[in-house]
């Protein structure tokens, strides 16, 4: 049972970060290597208020949450607006700005907060643990699941019952049919931004919790698995990266406990070569929803 | 360039190049297009037929000018240019196939308003089936939903693009009778192999050949002379 939650609450970490770039893939054709450093900013950015404002932990975890989400969601809006749209229709040339900018956010967070983990604000009711069927589980892990089970719904609704999520669903299918209608498909692209970002701070937000730390790297490593889910699960499709989300936090958590411990990371890989050999447009074909 | 009408004109396309690759497809179109009716861009398979409609609205990279009602549109993004009332149905219908037939049409109005009635009074079916993923639908179908998402705006411009492609000759018909509605309410620009779909509807016609202007002028004046369009068309003319 602590197996399969703390799997779960792996994933929920992934699909928050896989949404987005799944959504920017699927819709603007842009493979976001910076996607990371939003997740290491927004992290970053909630330990630091929350360690500048007062209250209780809990209120101090949550102030620091919305600022760290705030803080994403503007910062990967502006990389969109200042660095990704001049280089429309340049994959190459975005591919190696992402690239850089995750280098040069990471330097900096590393410049301004050094090298070392800093200890992330958990309220100790998150560090207790809730007994299930003779299991103990860390209450975090409930939090991470419940917050990626909101943020799958409330991306769902949007996309399902919102004009801006039409016009992401049509864009992901065919942007240029999009425009032909006569829409400015580019506040789209900035809003698909500004939500990934959003999405990743509250990933980084939600490793604080689970590693009960924030350091630099957070960002990278954790993007590795959710570009892996993504190609699993199928570029666009909301629906798809959860399911991959899920199955991969799963095999990890099985793999290490059951075979060897560092076990996880490889059969991920192997699965995904699997995926890769008899399903190559991923679980779920490109379309948002 | 080449002047098919007397009649005032909505759109002048001058020298117009646009290079796919290493292919010059389009090597300066120049044609006007007059305001009301239907005016027919014909040619062979690979003239520059869609690429000069595509190259209109900027949906590729093009040199030289567009002009719609005396604006130069060049310079505009699609969006813009689309926005300044012009419909376009593609080639391939390019439906959204993930969206519900409703979906489509409702994002393609502009303004927050749709000509619904003339949509469903044209396709009655599009009501019917409004739930039904488009990816789901029958090529008729799937067209039908292409030129309603055309004509559910207020457009001065139709730029149809193949629109019989494919169907059953029943549906021609209908598309060829949703034509002759849509000409009433705007400037129709129509690429169409079907010759005899552009008898029923076009005033004008005008021919590429390897991406130039080779024939422009009435189009009784064509389409009466089986000689003039096995040589510009390599077909023989009517009932097609």
């Amino acid at each position: 049972m602590l197996l399969t939650i703390t799997g779960l609450g792996l994933g929920a970490m992934y699909f928050l970060i896989a949404s987005g770039l799944s959504l920017i893939y699927g819709l603007m054709g842009v493979l976001n290597f910076a996607h990371g450093a939003f997740l290491t900013v927004g992290a970053y950015a909630t330990w630091w208020v929350s360690t500048h404002v007062g209250g209780g932990p809990g209120t101090q975890l949550l102030v620091g949450a919305l600022a760290g989400i705030a803080v994403g969601a503007v910062l990967a809006a502006l990389v969109e607006l200042v660095l990704i749209r001049p280089l429309y229709r340049r994959p190459i040339e975005q591919v190696l700005v992402t690239v850089g900018l995750a280098l040069v956010l990471t330097a900096l967070v590393e410049a301004i907060w050094g090298f070392d983990a800093r200890p992330f604000p958990v309220p100790p009711w998150l560090i207790d643990t809730t007994t299930i069927f003779g299991a103990n589980i860390p209450n975090d892990r409930f939090l991470e699941i419940g917050v990626a089970a909101a943020v799958l719904v409330g991306l769902t609704a949007f996309l399902r019952y919102t004009r801006y999520g039409l016009i992401i669903r049509a864009g992901v299918e065919n942007r240029a049919m999009v425009t032909a209608l006569g829409i400015d498909v580019r506040k789209a692209f900035t809003l698909v931004f500004a939500l990934g970002g959003m999405a990743a701070a509250l990933a980084g937000i939600l490793s604080g919790v689970y590693y009960g730390v924030v350091e630099p790297s957070r960002g990278t490593s954790l993007l590795i698995f959710a570009f892996i889910v993504v190609v699993i699960g199928g570029f666009g499709s909301i629906g798809g990266t959860a399911v991959a989300a899920v199955v991969v936090g799963l095999i990890q958590q099985y793999a290490n406990y059951y075979a060897s411990s560092g076990l996880g990371d490889l059969a991920v890989v192997l699965l995904l070569a699997i995926v890769l050999l008899l399903r190559p447009e991923g679980l779920s074909p490109k379309v948002a929803h | 360039m080449t002047s098919v009408a007397t009649a005032p004109n909505l759109i002048e396309v001058r020298d117009l190049h646009v290079h796919l690759g290493e292919s010059h497809v389009l090597q300066g179109v120049s044609f006007d297009v007059p305001e009301g009716g239907v005016t027919a861009l014909l040619g062979r398979n690979g003239v520059g037929k869609t690429t000069t409609l595509r190259a209109m609205l900027g949906l590729v990279p093009r040199r030289g000018a567009v002009t719609l009602a005396g604006s130069e549109t060049t310079r505009l993004a699609t969006h813009e240019i689309v926005r300044r009332g012009i419909g376009y149905v593609p080639e391939d219908r390019d439906v959204f196939a993930g969206l519900t037939v409703d979906e489509n049409l409702r994002l393609a109005e502009r303004n927050g308003a749709g000509r619904y009635e003339l949509v469903y009074e044209l396709f009655p079916e599009l009501r019917t089936r409004g739930g039904q993923r488009a990816g789901t639908l029958s090529g008729g179908q799937q067209q039908m939903v292409a030129i309603a998402r055309a004509l559910l705006n207020d457009n001065t411009v139709l730029l149809v693009d193949e629109p019989t492609k494919g169907l059953a000759p029943l549906l021609v018909t209908e598309v060829a009778a949703a034509l002759e509605r849509a000409a009433e309410l705007a400037t129709v620009l129509l690429v169409e192999q079907n010759l005899a779909v552009v008898e029923r509807v076009a005033r004008q016609v005008v021919v590429l050949d390897a991406g130039r202007v080779v024939h422009a002028g009435p189009a009784s004046g064509l389409l009466g002379d089986r000689t003039r369009i096995q040589a510009l068309l390599g077909v023989s003319g009517g009932g097609h």
